[in-house]
């Protein structure tokens, strides 16, 4: 193997691997039913809320601003707070959500179906396309993720929809690495070689019993890369690289708060709060399916 | 061992030179046209003069078949020389050299920073008896992968440079400058090394030699102190490798947050003015040093721990 063959497998696992096992012992509740687990799903219901219908979760404009009230700390009126403008800034995050978690969808998309596509085709074929594509996704480990992004906005131009390409590209690799481990372990069960005798097409084999056996890691990964997913969007969106700018978006927010640092402490705080609360609610919940398909 | 130290040099100059060629398909051929992008770069909104597109695509060597520019890239690659930026026409060589040693003061100080506190958090959860403070230590790194870099570094600028003027908000002059962005990006970097050897540590708390230190009379601490921390810290060394990239790619936000000079400084201008060549010196070298870092601990395994070099060498 290469030098780089144990580091990407790291890369993830500590990030998924703390104390998620439950204390022995310690009563049966469910692990979907502990409080930190219930309130994550609550934080992700609420994002997914604001991302579908911003219009249920605040009446006021995110583009239209009361210049007199410009920078008011938060309060009942405006819950975070208003920016330079004036402009409500919970409004903003709320309005921002779509972009945002649109771009973390097709990016996790992106890197799950070409990911998840090259590893079952290096698992199953083996052989020469197997070292063909696992090294190529050692090269692609061997590059800093941000990195690899920052090189295809560089070719692609700016905008959300290619900073989501971006951060999706900077994925495939490590869905790839575990699809193929995955395919590996499948590949050799007896259901899979009756299948092979009894004369189904490769393809047939592939989508009809390789592939759903091989489906519950992936997705669990997908739930904890999400996090990893929208804090890279956020990071691209923070540098200036995403959305344009009357539209909000996460990262873009808190950028445009950095100039008001001394006077305006909601400004950045806030819609960094929430990106974090996100990404730690994602982090949870993967954790807690990830504790279900070992056991 | 010779054979060992060559087959992982060979790999290591392999993954580099996939590296360049990763680099090369992204930047040059993703684009439908590379040189209206800097034309419009050098000059938004401006009229595009033909004279000046057929000048500049000789130049750059864009005229050209894909297949002749990556060769002659790669041959100048070898020998150093990274190209030109297209917005400063500074050698790109150059000007990786000039910011590579504020990022590496930077990552270094961060790095050390992050074994400390994880080290720390790693240790006490693993030595205390009290559930209770274990569970509040083990809370954190979770906590610590969830928050945006750029949202650290805001709030300890808005806590320490602004709220109370203890460090400069930017800049990279003095000691005191280096200090809020080393700890943002050790901050994220520190939970990692709280989760791996936190783990190794527990596993280490279960082996026989702990048993036998403990029944000879050694206290908590001592066992903890000689015998968990030492065998649970060469795993860990694999840390290191994930820490280049993790640095690196922190490093981009965090120069840009405090206004530092450095790697992501550079490399968050030439994005914005997408100045391809100096892109790709800065991905070339990323690759460059993460190689070099895991061929470092590669070699330094077997020196460290004895049982690795006596086992016929497989790996």
């Amino acid at each position: 193997m290469t030098l780089v063959s144990h580091a990407p497998l790291t890369v993830t696992a500590p990030v998924l691997a703390p104390a998620a096992v439950p204390a022995p012992g310690r009563g049966a509740l469910h692990p979907l039913l502990r409080p930190g687990a219930i309130a994550s799903l609550a934080v992700v219901l609420v994002v997914l809320g604001w991302a579908l219908v911003p219009g249920l979760f605040t009446a006021a404009d995110p583009l239209v601003g009361v210049p007199a009230e410009k920078l008011s700390p938060p309060s009942a009126a405006h819950w975070f707070g208003t920016d330079n403008l004036g402009r409500d800034l919970y409004a903003r995050t709320v309005h921002g959500t779509g972009v945002s978690l649109q771009a973390a969808l097709l990016a996790l998309g992106l890197g799950l179906v070409v990911g998840a596509l090259v590893g079952l085709l290096a698992g199953y074929l083996g052989g020469a396309v197997d070292a063909v594509l696992m090294r190529t996704t050692d090269v692609l480990l061997a590059i800093p993720g941000l990195l690899l992004s920052l090189a295809v906005v560089t070719a692609l131009g700016f905008g959300t929809l290619k900073v989501a390409i971006a951060v999706g590209v900077a994925e495939v690799a490590t869905f790839a690495r575990v699809m193929r481990a995955e395919v590996l372990r499948v590949r050799t069960t007896t259901y899979v070689e009756a299948a092979v005798l009894a004369g189904a097409r490769r393809p047939a084999v592939l989508l009809r019993h390789v592939l759903p056996n091989a489906a519950g890691p992936i997705l669990v990964l997908a739930t904890v890369q999400l996090g990893v997913i929208v804090l890279a969007v956020s990071s691209l969106s923070f540098l200036g690289f995403g959305a344009v700018p009357p539209t909000p978006e996460w990262g873009s927010l808190v950028a445009e708060g950095r100039n008001f640092l001394a006077v305006a402490w909601w400004f950045t705080t806030l819609p960094g709060l929430v990106i974090a609360a996100l990404v730690l609610a994602a982090n949870r919940l993967g954790r807690v399916l990830e504790g279900r398909t070992h056991r | 061992m010779t054979g060992y130290v060559l087959r992982r040099l060979g790999a290591a100059v392999l993954v580099l030179w996939a590296a360049f060629t990763v680099s090369f398909a992204v930047l040059y051929l993703l684009p439908s046209d590379p040189v209206s992008i800097m034309l419009d770069a050098a000059n938004p909104g401006g009229t595009v003069d033909p004279a000046q597109v057929v000048e500049l695509s000789a130049r750059y060597g864009f005229d050209r078949p894909p297949l002749e520019q990556y060769v002659v890239l790669l041959g100048r690659a070898v020998t150093g020389d990274l190209g030109v930026s297209v917005t400063s026409g500074a050698p790109v060589s150059q000007l990786l050299a000039d910011a590579f040693p504020q990022t590496l003061a930077l990552t270094s100080v961060a790095l050390g920073i992050a074994l400390l506190l994880g080290g720390t958090i790693a240790a006490t959860s693993s030595w205390t008896r009290s559930t209770r403070l274990r569970g509040a230590l083990l809370a954190l790194p979770p906590l610590g992968v969830s928050m945006p870099t750029f949202w650290i570094g805001l709030l300890l600028l808005q806590l320490f440079s602004f709220r109370l003027p203890i460090f400069p908000a930017v800049g990279n002059q003095g000691v005191a400058s280096i200090v809020l962005p080393a700890v943002t990006l050790a901050i994220p970097l520190s939970a990692v090394v709280a989760q791996v050897l936190a783990r190794s540590m527990r596993t280490a708390w279960d082996a026989p030699y702990v048993e036998t230190a403990l029944a000879k009379g050694a206290s908590r601490g001592r066992v903890q102190w000689r015998h968990v921390t030492r065998n649970a810290a060469l795993p860990a060394l694999t840390l290191l490798g994930i820490a280049v990239g993790n640095l690196l790619a922190g490093a981009v936000v965090v120069e840009t947050v405090f206004s530092r000079a450095g790697f992501g400084g550079l490399v968050e201008k030439a994005v914005r003015a997408q100045d391809i060549p100096v892109v790709q010196g800065v991905v070339v070298v990323g690759a460059l040093v993460f190689v070099v870092v895991n061929l470092v601990v590669d070699l330094a395994y077997p020196a460290l721990d004895p049982r690795i070099s006596r086992t016929p060498a497989t790996a």
